[in-house]
């Protein structure tokens, strides 16, 4: 990866042994904003990082603490925006750009990349202690003590969140249960749902196309039917995309199949006693709108902080066979009754 | 975890070797979930069915006192993984990647 010269976060240098180690602000300006809700948005996904190695905030001395961290820009922003008035140092780890977490779960972010990073910008000579405080989701990929043997350096994990740091410096490098604990709040959920939205576009748009489709031959009653399928069917993938993660701790159910089957049956209810479905409509919608629903509520487990590879397997060994037959047939139904009479 | 999150606990693996453990508390710093406590000298499983799998505890306990699960609970990548008959990776957001698919990894 190439260092990244005159980016608008490093504000100037500083001299030592002869190396020139960048300044970061602690403030976040216009354009780290304009980034970051470009990336939530999912305009710009790829290549926000910014260079791995060594930076300074503030004036650091051979005994300020380190703080480790990903090459992700959100990441780096997230940490140096809680660091102002704190002299210390940071090391930005290579994770190609992805986050703490995530690319601790590759390992990118680990114990060997920990080491290499440590070696290249020669730490020792850097810092007089021995001691690193990494993020503690980075712990999934680092291996403290072998951090140790290999370099000397003993890995401290701090808080889970940047924005504990002051805290918990304040209180002497200590972690309370809050600092440990991972939470997923209303805003942490609504906060990964725009990219849900953009990555479903084309099934979105393959839905439109589909009840355009089925109802093209309905002459004068197209616009009323179409309006009505599409509306049903679209319904169904919102509650799915933006209602089950809202709402997600409110809704019945431990596993996001069943999460996502009572969200849609309570779409369908509203959607069919309004529109004022036939008994053929109430079959083939449930049909059709249940597994769609349903599968990507299962699909939203990727994007929480809590659920296991073992049980979302057990879900999809469960749930998959029945929502994709149910949907074939509910697809079939579908095109069926639109030769029959309503 | 908040009220209402709790994911299928049944399904966890994870187990800790208490003959083994040193009593460093090691996984009780690293655990997301606050899965494990000290109880006296050694550690001790608490919470089971909060774990999330993520292997943390089990990658720092020096003792290799623990034995858990680690991956991620991802319907996405386990999927992919079936389709392709590879291990399931978090490989949605990386930039070194095809860059198609990139969900959860904000």
């Amino acid at each position: 990866m190439v260092a990244k010269e005159n980016v608008n976060y490093i504000v100037g240098y500083n001299e030592m042994d002869g190396r020139k180690i960048p300044v970061v602000s602690t403030r976040l300006d216009c354009s780290d904003k304009i980034g970051a809700v470009k990336v939530r948005l999912a305009l710009s996904r790829m290549d926000y990082s910014v260079a791995p190695g060594l930076y300074c905030v503030g004036s650091p001395a051979k005994e300020s603490p380190v703080f480790v961290t990903a090459n992700y820009k959100l990441t780096f922003d997230a940490l140096r925006s809680e660091l102002s008035g704190i002299d210390c140092w940071i090391l930005a780890l290579d994770t190609k750009g992805v986050n703490v977490w995530c690319a601790a779960g590759k390992g990118t972010f680990g114990t060997e990349e920990l080491i290499d990073r440590i070696n290249i910008v020669k730490l020792h000579d850097v810092v007089s202690h021995r001691k690193l405080i990494l993020p503690q989701l980075g712990a999934v990929g680092v291996a403290a003590h072998l951090v140790r043997q290999a370099t000397g350096f003993s890995v401290h994990y701090g808080p889970v969140r940047a924005a504990d740091i002051p805290k918990y410096i304040a209180s002497g490098f200590k972690k309370d249960d809050e600092m440990r604990r991972v939470t997923f709040t209303m805003s942490e959920r609504l906060t990964v749902v725009p990219v849900e939205l953009v990555m479903a576009w084309r099934f979105i748009a393959g839905v439109i196309a589909f009840c355009f489709a089925i109802n093209a031959f309905a002459g004068n009653a197209f616009r009323r039917k179409f309006i009505r399928d599409a509306v049903t069917a679209l319904g169904g993938i919102f509650t799915g995309l933006v209602a089950v993660p809202a709402f997600l701790p409110y809704i019945p159910g431990r596993a996001f199949s069943v999460k996502g089957f009572f969200a849609a049956a309570a779409w369908l209810l509203s959607a069919g006693v309004g529109f004022g479905f036939s008994a053929r409509e109430w079959i083939a919608n449930s049909l059709v709108v249940a597994p769609m629903t349903s599968f990507l509520a299962l699909n939203f487990t990727g994007a929480t902080t809590y659920t296991s590879q073992s049980g979302v397997t057990f879900e999809i060994k469960k749930a998959m066979k029945a929502m994709k037959y149910s949907f074939i047939l509910g697809i079939v139904l579908k095109i069926v009754s639109k030769f029959g009479k309503d | 975890m908040e009220n209402g999150m709790r994911y299928l606990g049944e399904t966890i693996k994870l187990e800790l070797d208490r003959e083994k453990c040193t009593g460093c508390s090691m996984c009780v710093s690293v655990c997301p979930h606050a899965v494990f406590e000290m109880a006296g000298p050694k550690a001790a499983i608490i919470d089971k069915g909060a774990c999330m799998e993520c292997g943390a505890c089990a990658k720092n306990c020096p003792a290799k006192a623990i034995e858990s699960g680690a991956g991620v609970g991802c319907a996405y990548a386990i999927i992919s993984g079936m389709l392709t008959g590879s291990e399931p990776s978090c490989d949605c957001s990386s930039s070194a990647g095809d860059g198609k698919k990139s969900s959860c990894c904000g």
